[in-house]
This record gives structure tokens, C-alpha cells and sequence, in this order.
């Protein structure tokens, strides 16, 4: 446990002066914009806006600017701020279905209705410096070029097709009245988790933590041959329910990454063989993590298609749930950091007691 | 949650313009509402406050609902000197735009209704939508073209 302690008051207001004298760097630099970040470092906003479970660029670059880059700081400081919104309710689930797609492709069908979009992707470049974006006052890049369409066309799920054929598990909404799913921002984690818990727990992990999960699933842990069957990306409508009108109106968009995998079929007694699903749903265009978010699912969903328990990291609920928020992760891991000063003297006073006697039964035993 | 029920015409259409109004740009919707001029007397019933509204998708997307994070909006509610009341929630933390959307949504429902539409709403959409479509063609023009490699089969 650590104490408090008091004294350093000095210390800390200096430290916090150096701290802003350090987040502003060379001032002979220009200083860095909200609207900057948001627009030009937008991916790190993307990420910070998921993990920190808020949907708000402007706020999310402000908290990369004061956390100095820092993205796990960022998000602490979107997690510490989004707990004192009064909370209005909650939003219709979105529909993904009538997503306006910058970017969709699927891995499983060449021809898909709606075609393969590629959108903003680093897919397929060569992964080589461009120093050419090392120069100030670039000309503007030109305009990406337009095909000369009037709308976003539909945009059919790929599951559909397989499921027309009745070839994949379905996912079937619940009677409204049973469609309430647990919030973690208002009751703590509590195991067994039902599918949304272990969703909502998911799309606010950690990427990089996610992201191994997911890999180790890949490398043999539990594994269970995954296809992306799609990935989306695009803007959806948030609609919700006014109270004092009695309808649901739009209040907003956003822009959401969707992927859903087809994984290895299995069949059992009651079911012919047909494959099964992984989700990935996160804020922004943040596909690395809502793949992975669609394997660590499917991989938690074991018990659920009867398959066997291998004791991989991933099928471990507990272990993946308890472990996959870095918020809470930090705040455990950096506390070690802060005075344990009485802990410490008496591990202190212990070691010592220890040797002494330790020393003393030498004396003893040579004396005999 | 209340099972959907059908809604009336006025509904509808209140629906659409506060849908709209949600989803503005700031800036441009303050723009159009100030050439207007002067702005009509009001009283508040609820004065703009920024919130979260907890966002859910669905399983599969098409299965059970679940938490997906929340999105900062803005409400208020506000009653004209005529009596009329105007509603807003619009995304963001912008209280002026909340303010602006409520005087629309109150004006929608009187004589200024027309000239709104015309000057306001009419504008916003087709400059919303003009934006939509430049980024529907920009994912179209990266649409792939597959070609099946000639197979020597001779």
C-alpha cells in the first residue's frame, strides 16, 4: 500500500512548470493546432476517441496535444472527462447494414454486390519513407478523384449471402424487452459475461493488447480459421429517442469501423455443419484493432458453439476481460511508482530479522 | 424502449429538420441563422447543457445490442414569446448550435416556416449532401475492377 506523504509542494508545481515548458518544445516551432491534430494526425484521434470511449475529435485531439502524444495518457484524460457528463440515455443500435462506406472489402467473395472499396487505406503502398512530406509548405495534394457517383450505393452484408444459404450461425436480435444489455460504465465487470459486456469490454481495449490476443489466436492458441468476410468502414446515423416529442430523431453521425469474420464450420447433433461469426465494431477508421476485436470475440464464444477449452489466453475470459483495459492496466501498474515508504521498511525489517537469525543459527552451528 | 409506432406527417417532417439540425456544421448553420437577422424573443425551459448518449450496435449487426461508447451531444429546450416551443439535441459540445437548432425546430412550427426552409434547411441539405456525394464519388473512384488473367488452357 502507499501513504500519503506530505511535503514537495515546491517540487510538484515546479515539475508541472517544466512539464508545460516541455509539452510547448523549441518556441522558436510553430505551435500545434487542435484542428491540426484532428485533421492531420486523425488515426491517433480515432484511437484515442475508441479506447477513451467517447466519440468527440475535437476533444480527443485537445487530450493528445495536453498528454504530449502520450496515447494512453490521452485517454485517461477522455476517460477522467467523460465521467463527469451527465449521461441523456442511450442511442437505437446503429445500423451498420446502411453505413455510407468510405472503404469496404471483403477477403471471402471477389464479386460482392456493392464491389470491393478500397477508400483512404495504407494497404498496398510501400511502406517507404516519403521524404518528400519532410518539406514545409507542400502544395496541396490533389483532390482524390471522383467517380461521378450521385450516392453511397448499398451496400449488402456479406454474411447475408451465406445466410440466405443458411450456412452461417445467424445473429437475431432479442425481444426488445430483453434487449438491454449491461453497460460497464455503470455496473463493475462482473464474469460470466454475456456477449455484449464482453463486446463493449472489447471495443474500448486496448489495441495492442487486443491486437495479441488476436494474434495468438492465429499462431495455434485456440486457433479458429478466420476469414474477413467484410470490413466497412464509413459513416452511420446515431438516432435516439426524444422524450419530450415521444420519436426518435438523428443526433449526430459517426464514423465506425465493422468486421466480421467467417470462421471454421462445425456442426453438432441438432445443427448441420456451418460456419461462425467473429465482431469487430469500433469508433473511426480503426481497422487493425476491429479485426482483432472480431478474432478475440469469436475465440471467446467457445462454451457457446460447445467447442473444447485448449486453455488458450484467448478463450479465457477472465484473463482477456480483466487484462485488455489499459486504463485500468496503468493506473494498477504506475501506483508501484508513488511512496510505499512503510511497506518497503518493514520488507526492510524483515530481511534484516532474517539474516540476523539466520546468521545467529551459523554462530550455533559452528560453536556445536 | 417503445416499440416503433407509426408517426404523423408533422412528425415526419419534425423529425427530418431536427435530424438535420443535429447533424450541421456549426459554424455554416450559425452563419445562415444570422443573415436572418434579428432573432425572436425566448425564454428557456431547459438551457443548453452538453451530455453523453451511450451508443449501441448490435452483435453481428444484425444481433443483440450492445454498448458501444458514448457521443458528446447538446440539448436544450426554449418557448418562443408566441408560446411556441422548440427542441433541440445536436452532436457536440456546441451550446450556440443547440440554441440556433431549438429556434429553428420552434419556427418550423409557425409562418417563418417557409422562409426557414428556404433560406435555412434547404441550404444545410443541399450542402450536406453535395459533401456526401464528393466522398461517395471518391470511394467509387477506388473501387476495384477485377480481370481474370488469361489461363493457358490450350
Amino acid at each position: 500500500m502507499y501513504v500519503a506523504v506530505k511535503g514537495g509542494e515546491k517540487a510538484i508545481d515546479n515539475a508541472h512548470e517544466w512539464l508545460d515548458e516541455a509539452r510547448r518544445g523549441d518556441p522558436s516551432v510553430a505551435e500545434l493546432t487542435i484542428p491540426q491534430i484532428r485533421e492531420q494526425l486523425a488515426l491517433a484521434v480515432n484511437r484515442v476517441m475508441a479506447e477513451g470511449s467517447l466519440y468527440d475529435p475535437d476533444l480527443a485531439a485537445l487530450a493528445i496535444k495536453q498528454a504530449r502524444g502520450d496515447l494512453i495518457e490521452a485517454i485517461f484524460l477522455i476517460r477522467a472527462y467523460r465521467t463527469t457528463l451527465p449521461r441523456f440515455g442511450y442511442s437505437l443500435p446503429v445500423d451498420t447494414g446502411a453505413m455510407e462506406c468510405d472503404r469496404r472489402i471483403s477477403a471471402t467473395f471477389k464479386d460482392v454486390p456493392g464491389g470491393q472499396v478500397l477508400g483512404p487505406t495504407f494497404d498496398y503502398t510501400h511502406r517507404l519513407l516519403d521524404f518528400a512530406l519532410e518539406a514545409e509548405g507542400l502544395e496541396r495534394p490533389e483532390a482524390a478523384p471522383e467517380a461521378g457517383a450521385e450516392d453511397h450505393p448499398q451496400m449488402p452484408r456479406v454474411t447475408e449471402f451465406l445466410n440466405k444459404e443458411g450456412l452461417i450461425q445467424q445473429e437475431i436480435a432479442p425481444a426488445p424487452a430483453e434487449d438491454q444489455p449491461d453497460d460497464l460504465t455503470r455496473q463493475p465487470l462482473e464474469l460470466p459475461a454475456a456477449r455484449p459486456l464482453r463486446l463493449q469490454s472489447l471495443t474500448r481495449g486496448d489495441e495492442g493488447f487486443v491486437l495479441s490476443m488476436a494474434y495468438s489466436t492465429q499462431r495455434g492458441y485456440a486457433k479458429n480459421h478466420p476469414f474477413v468476410g467484410e470490413l466497412r468502414i464509413g459513416t452511420v446515423a446515431v438516432e435516439a429517442e426524444i422524450p419530450e416529442l415521444g420519436f426518435a430523431i438523428e443526433i449526430g453521425e459517426v464514423v465506425l469501423t465493422e468486421c466480421e469474420t467467417v470462421n471454421q464450420f462445425l456442426g453438432s447433433k441438432s445443427e448441420p455443419p456451418q460456419f461462425t461469426r467473429g465482431y469487430g465494431l469500433v469508433f473511426g477508421q480503426t481497422e487493425r484493432k476491429a479485426i482483432s476485436m472480431a478474432l478475440v470475440d469469436r475465440a471467446l464464444r467457445w462454451k457457446e458453439f460447445g467447442e473444447d477449452d485448449k486453455g488458450a489466453p484467448a478463450q479465457d475470459e477472465e484473463f482477456v476481460l480483466y487484462h485488455c483495459d489499459n486504463i485500468q492496466a496503468t493506473g494498477f501498474l504506475e501506483h508501484i511508482k508513488l511512496p510505499h515508504y512503510v511497506d518497503f521498511q518493514s520488507e526492510l525489517e524483515l530481511v534484516r530479522k532474517i539474516r540476523r537469525e539466520a546468521d545467529e543459527a551459523g554462530h550455533q552451528e559452528a560453536a556445536e | 424502449m417503445a416499440e416503433a409506432r407509426e408517426l404523423t406527417e408533422a412528425e415526419k417532417a419534425r423529425r427530418g429538420w431536427m435530424s438535420l439540425l443535429a447533424k450541421a456544421p456549426p459554424a455554416r448553420l450559425a452563419e445562415l441563422w444570422e443573415a436572418r437577422g434579428a432573432a425572436p424573443g425566448f425564454g428557456w425551459l431547459r438551457a443548453p447543457e452538453v451530455g453523453g448518449m451511450m451508443v449501441r450496435g448490435r452483435a453481428g449487426g444484425t444481433g443483440a445490442a450492445f454498448n458501444l461508447g458514448e457521443m458528446t451531444v447538446t440539448r436544450c429546450a426554449l418557448k418562443l414569446s408566441d408560446g411556441r416551443v422548440g427542441h433541440a439535441m445536436v452532436q457536440g459540445r456546441d451550446r450556440r448550435k443547440a440554441e440556433i437548432a431549438a429556434l429553428v425546430d420552434a419556427g418550423m412550427q409557425g409562418v417563418e416556416a417557409e422562409s426557414l426552409r428556404a433560406e435555412l434547411l434547404a441550404v444545410l441539405e443541399a450542402e450536406m449532401a453535395a459533401a456526401k456525394a464528393a466522398r461517395a464519388g471518391k470511394a467509387a473512384g477506388t473501387k476495384v475492377d477485377f480481370f481474370t488473367m488469361v489461363r493457358g488452357e490450350d
